[in-house]
């Protein structure tokens, strides 16, 4: 009994665990709610690029000492309307042109972070992720978005798997098809700003798509999958938590090593078969 | 409103399409579209490619704007009559991605009614349920939709349609590639809408189909070359205008025999 009290509760007497644990579990079960959209959209570039993209918001937070999510969340959504605008608009590549946006904005937010001399702002967290520095605030401000996304994605549930599903048929009975579009952009991006605290600007992707891709493996029904992918993202999130904490790994790296290592799993296990 | 009613004379136009002219991009494709379509009727659409048949549907079903004209659904605008026309569309514009069994898409045709931030009640689920034995496809009901034949697909789209409870029903090439079982559940259920006073628009190139199924015809290459009862505009002299050649439409017929 003691060796596996060691192993699943002593961490948690540290309160920096505990918070680390709860932004965890909830980005863990976020992350591919929205997943199964971006999955099945095709929108893991987009996703990818959002992600860096929020780089200045966060750092012209910083620079100004207030809360990162003040400057990410805003700026998350301002590109992800942005970026929804020019994927609408005919005669530019959709791919080229959030390419060169994401990548410019990315740009400027890590010369932007060099101002910040003097801050205890680290690159590194930023893009791997520092779970366990989350102070109580953070862990409110996490728990009160999570459940408004949540709120949203449910009442809004049927209107957004049409539009995704059949965005013609969708418009021609009067749903705002393009209104739930950027609304699901905007969705996305504060969820992924979320997502930075845990496993970072690069390793957002790992936790958006991979358990959500893996739920479409699993199960083929997509309120199914979104809860399958939840089940497996808080997995992952908690799974590299404890792998942190035992063996001294980074968390964000560890949550999404479990969250490949489970999606290899399943592959392999559905080809032996 | 008389077509609500089934047992009026089905002769209301319920459909009213006047002086319609669309561009798209730089091209002018429709140049001054006028004709009504009767509640009760089953209108066949034909002309040779690039006719302006899928721009006519994307219009009457407002996904695309007119530059000039107006169109009336049983005497309401399009946008004031979302809800009562439905489009079932040519396969490609669909995210076969999304898993979607049968029941659930047959459910998004109740969206609208079920309304914003609800779940579906029991009517619905009826609805549901009547729309799928309708077009033969109630065992099917938990199969993933992407896993049905385009034939069984396009009986789903008719059913949502059903569920939806339309007063106009478009259709664009619903009927190509599609099995013979296929073709003949649809043919009866588009016939059992005709007969409960819907209004059925059908665009295709097998002009044996339009024979067999539509009440009147409208013939369409960029403006209305005839529009009639569909034994008055089938006629050779009527298809050489339309096709410009008497050989396209005799390859066209021949294709179908």
């Amino acid at each position: 009994m003691d060796a596996v009290s060691d192993l699943l509760i002593a961490p948690f007497q540290y309160g920096f665990m505990v918070r680390a644990l709860i932004v965890s579990l909830l980005v863990g079960i976020m992350c591919p709610m929205l997943g199964a959209y971006v999955v099945t959209k095709g929108l893991g570039f987009m996703g990818d690029a959002l992600s860096h993209a929020v780089l200045p918001g966060m750092v012209a937070a910083f620079l100004v000492g207030a809360n990162p999510f003040l400057g990410a969340i805003p700026m998350g959504i301002a590109v992800a309307l942005l970026s929804g605008y020019l994927i609408k608009r005919a005669g530019v590549t959709a791919d080229t042109s959030v390419g060169i946006l994401f990548a410019g904005l990315f740009a400027l937010g890590v010369v932007m972070l060099s101002f910040t001399r003097g801050l205890r702002v680290s690159l590194e967290d930023i893009l791997l992720g520092q779970v366990l520095g989350v102070t109580t605030r953070d862990v409110v401000v996490t728990a009160a978005i999570a459940g408004a996304v949540l709120a949203v994605l449910f009442l809004l549930h049927k209107e957004f798997v049409f539009a995704s599903f059949d965005p013609a048929g969708a418009a021609v009975i009067g749903l705002p098809t393009q209104a739930l579009d950027y609304l699901l952009l905007a969705l996305l991006a504060v969820v992924i700003v979320l997502a930075i605290q845990a496993v970072g600007i690069v390793l957002v992707l790992a936790m958006l798509i991979t358990p959500a891709a893996t739920s479409f493996l699993l199960v083929r029904n997509f309120p199914k999958a979104m809860f399958t992918g939840a089940l497996l993202g808080s997995i992952s999130a908690v799974a590299g938590l404890y792998l942190s904490f035992h063996y001294n790994l980074p968390s964000g790296p560890s949550m999404a090593l479990i969250a490949t290592v489970i999606f290899a799993l399943v592959v392999a296990v559905k080809k032996a078969r | 409103m008389t077509s609500a009613n089934g047992e009026t004379d089905g002769a209301e136009p319920a459909l009213v399409v006047e002086d319609l002219v669309v561009e798209r991009g730089e091209i002018q494709v429709l140049n001054g579209v006028s004709f009504s379509a009767k509640s009760g009727h089953i209108m066949g659409v034909i002309g040779p490619n690039g006719a302006g048949k899928s721009t006519l549907f994307n219009t009457l079903t407002g996904l695309i704007p007119a530059r000039e004209g107006r169109v009336l659904i049983n005497g309401k605008s399009i946008a004031d009559s979302r809800g009562s026309v439905a489009f079932v569309p040519q396969r490609q514009n669909i995210n076969w991605d999304l898993p979607m069994t049968v029941w659930d898409m047959v459910m998004l045709g109740r969206t609208r009614r079920i309304g914003w931030f609800r779940r579906p009640g029991r009517a619905d689920k009826q609805a549901v349920e009547d729309a799928l034995n309708q077009v033969w496809m109630w065992d099917k009901r938990s199969t993933l939709i992407s896993e049905l034949s385009g034939g069984q697909q396009q009986r789903i789209f008719i059913a949502r349609a059903l569920a939806q409870g339309v007063d106009v029903l478009i259709l664009d090439e619903a009927f190509r590639g599609v099995d013979f079982t296929s073709q003949e559940v649809m043919t009866l259920v588009l016939q059992e809408m005709r007969d409960a006073g819907k209004t059925i628009l059908l665009a295709s190139h097998n002009i044996n189909y339009i024979r067999r199924l539509s009440d009147e015809c409208l013939c369409l290459n960029r403006s209305v070359v005839a529009c009639g009862p569909t034994s008055e505009v089938l006629v050779p002299n009527i298809m050489e205008e339309l096709y410009r050649s008497v050989d396209i439409y005799r390859a066209y017929e021949s294709e179908q025999n």
